[in-house]
């Protein structure tokens, strides 16, 4: 049983204009995509800038309201809960942002941050909140006697850290990670990463790693979706995807990803073009206007996400 | 093959400093290296080890006060630091041309798109403006800016990132300039349009022979692109190696934690989901740590390090690293060779 199951999610933003605010169309950021994600498990959402892939996470904790699908978490649908209830579910699904910078109130000091949610969610004692808030600390590799410092007085990798910590408070299932490394340098991404690997063998957790860096996904995801515009394009296991990439936009996005080795020399499959507006996606495949491998078909008629094949999915006309 | 040729632009002990109210920010603090003709030399090196500030320090785009340039920076044996305003602002853009990281701030949102390309043609070219209208036109179609014409009659707003990354580069190419400042060019793209950028960059050097100062962090955009590699740490150079010896024997700890901290594809399943690390944070320029600067982040530091700065030890006629570990073994072997 998955612990996380994401069916048919949509969202689509209204586009607004007038004095009036009449609606002239919508923004598809996410068009109905479907996955699952198991306990102990990493997903790896990853895509372009604009293919939706931040608006799924966010969806996903209704930090913004899904137009339709169903979310369900640990057998709860999240889309019919009241505020209350959502609360209680957020304890144990909690979400990790991107830019370390804005993700931390500045004039909160690091203890109260971290122990902002054990004090939203649990009736302990200051003391009680106290040892946990440096227990936490001590966990993610921050010492513990910096408690009383504030965000601005941390660099960037021990910031993510924080963030970290409060996001581990309540002893979460899953966490959403939304690019949580594409902001620090690479010396500094590699201890995150390493800490969130660590974590996860330690307390079992599910990660939905979100990214737009294929080889910091390849590493730490157990099976990967390749998005485009607001669609799942591919789904498989990190192995599968990487190795045989079915799906021409996947194939020409690993092409692209440049090896940090000078004695390979690939073929790269340059795509043509930038990505389609989501507000106005063309027919059909909304990637056949940059596929190399278009047919007839693919202008016509919409591909659905099918099983290839030993768990790997893809949404394409040729397979 | 390096050898033969004289370099085309020569870095001799630059020193960038800032006078700030806190104290004297040392951004660059004495490096030396060369750059030859129709090379691409890749600079790399984490946030805050000066490899911007060295690339605005050639073209002196820095505000001299509270910026403050020393050494030498030899432009086919001319130094650039002891031009004068004008002197300088004729090799810019013409001789020596520079690409900024950020397509979307480098651009003037409230001139069209041919006027920015036009502007440098004009003034460095002495064209007229309906002859640099259409060269305007000609380098949006030579980075392949589908509708040059039209296009070129829009604002940078109605482009997307990869089109501004082209217009930079149009724009940087306009006078055929003998060397290109890359600051993090992909950077701020997606990997489909850094694969679109980076096959122009090359088609371009092949056609024109420019050399390329190409700065970045990313090892992969390095491996791909440059033929040389400088790597920089807090400031200063900690080694120099030709590109396909820095990814097989890196020589410094740091170049060898850097390529070690970044995650390659299908290498999982060989090393496991452990990447090595390098502790802690690049100091700040402020505050330099005393020896050698990479020492309280080093994996191989001895009592030495602490002390003192390691000298720069050249290997070969090609490499060079600054590191007491090798000052060691280079002695241990003349040593050897002694007896």
């Amino acid at each position: 049983m998955a612990l996380l199951e994401v069916n048919n999610l949509k969202k689509y933003f209204p586009i607004k204009k007038g004095v009036f605010s009449r609606t002239l169309g919508q923004v598809r950021a996410v068009d109905g995509i479907s996955f699952t994600l198991k306990r102990g498990e990493t997903l790896g959402l990853v895509g372009e800038s604009g293919c939706g892939k931040t608006t799924v996470g966010r969806s996903i904790l209704r930090l913004i309201e899904p137009t339709a699908g169903q979310i369900t978490f640990n057998n709860q649908n999240l889309l019919d809960l009241e505020r209350e209830e959502l609360r209680k579910v957020r304890a144990s699904l909690q979400i990790i942002f991107q830019d370390p910078f804005s993700s931390l109130d500045p004039r909160m000091n690091v203890g109260q941050i971290i122990a902002e949610p054990i004090r939203n969610h649990l009736k302990i004692s200051r003391k009680e909140i106290r040892e946990r808030v440096a227990y936490l600390m001590e966990r993610v590799g921050l010492h513990p006697e910096h408690i009383s410092r504030y965000p601005h007085e941390f660099s960037g990798g021990q910031r993510q850290r924080i963030g970290i910590a409060r996001a581990l408070a309540l002893n979460p299932l899953a966490i959403i990670c939304d690019e949580p490394v594409s902001a620090l340098d690479v010396s500094i991404q590699a201890q995150v990463i390493n800490l969130l690997a660590r974590l996860q063998e330690q307390m079992n957790l599910s990660y939905l790693f979100i990214a737009h860096d294929l080889s910091v996904v390849e590493h730490i995801s157990d099976r990967v979706a390749v998005m485009y515009l607001g669609r799942i394009a591919e789904l498989a296991s990190d192995q599968e995807l990487y190795q045989n990439p079915l799906h021409p936009y996947s194939r020409a996005l690993l092409s692209a990803v440049p090896i940090p080795d000078p004695e390979i020399r690939r073929k790269k499959i340059v795509l043509q073009g930038d990505v389609p507006s989501p507000m106005d996606p063309p027919s059909g495949c909304s990637f056949h206007t940059r596929c190399p491998e278009c047919k007839e078909i693919c202008s016509q008629e919409e591909p659905i996400l099918k099983d290839a094949g030993d768990g790997h999915w893809v949404s394409c006309h040729l397979w | 093959m390096n050898e033969q040729l004289k370099p085309l632009l020569e870095i001799k002990g630059l020193v960038t400093r800032f006078h700030t109210l806190d104290g004297v920010v040392k951004a660059v603090d004495g490096i030396d290296f060369e750059v030859y003709e129709g090379e691409t030399l890749g600079l790399v090196g984490e946030s805050g080890c000066g490899k911007s500030v060295t690339a605005l320090s050639i073209l002196q785009l820095l505000r001299c006060p509270p910026a403050e340039i020393m050494g030498r920076i030899l432009f086919e044996g001319k130094n650039l630091l002891e031009l004068d305003r004008e002197g300088i602002r004729k090799i810019r853009g013409n001789d020596i041309s520079m690409i900024f990281q950020e397509p979307m701030t480098s651009l003037n949102p409230v001139l069209k798109i041919g006027e920015q390309i036009a502007e440098a043609a004009r003034t460095h070219k002495n064209m007229t403006r309906q002859e640099a209208w259409r060269w305007a036109v000609e380098m949006l179609r030579m980075v392949q800016i589908p509708g040059p014409n039209s296009r070129a009659r829009q604002y940078p707003h109605s482009f997307s990132g990869g089109m501004r990354q082209r217009t930079m580069i149009g724009m940087s190419l306009s006078c055929n300039p003998r060397l290109i400042l890359a600051d993090e060019p992909t950077t701020a793209l997606d990997v489909t349009i850094q694969a679109q950028i980076m096959s122009l960059l090359h088609r371009l050097k092949d056609e024109f022979n420019t050399a390329i100062v190409l700065i970045t962090h990313d090892l992969g955009v390095i491996a791909e692109m440059a033929s040389r590699v400088v790597v920089m740490y807090a400031g200063i150079v900690v080694e120099e190696a030709p590109v396909k010896e820095i990814f097989k024997d890196p020589r410094h700890p740091y170049t060898q934690g850097l390529l070690g901290s970044i995650p390659v594809i299908g290498r999982k399943r060989q090393t496991g989901r452990r990447l090595q690390e390098i502790p802690g944070i690049v100091p700040s320029p402020m505050e330099t740590p005393s020896g050698c600067r990479f020492h309280p982040r080093c994996s191989k530091v001895m009592n030495r390090c602490c002390r003192q700065e390691p000298p720069m030890i050249r290997l070969n006629e090609h490499r060079r690293v600054s590191c007491w570990l090798e000052a060691h073994s280079t002695v241990k072997k003349s040593q050897a060779g002694g007896r």
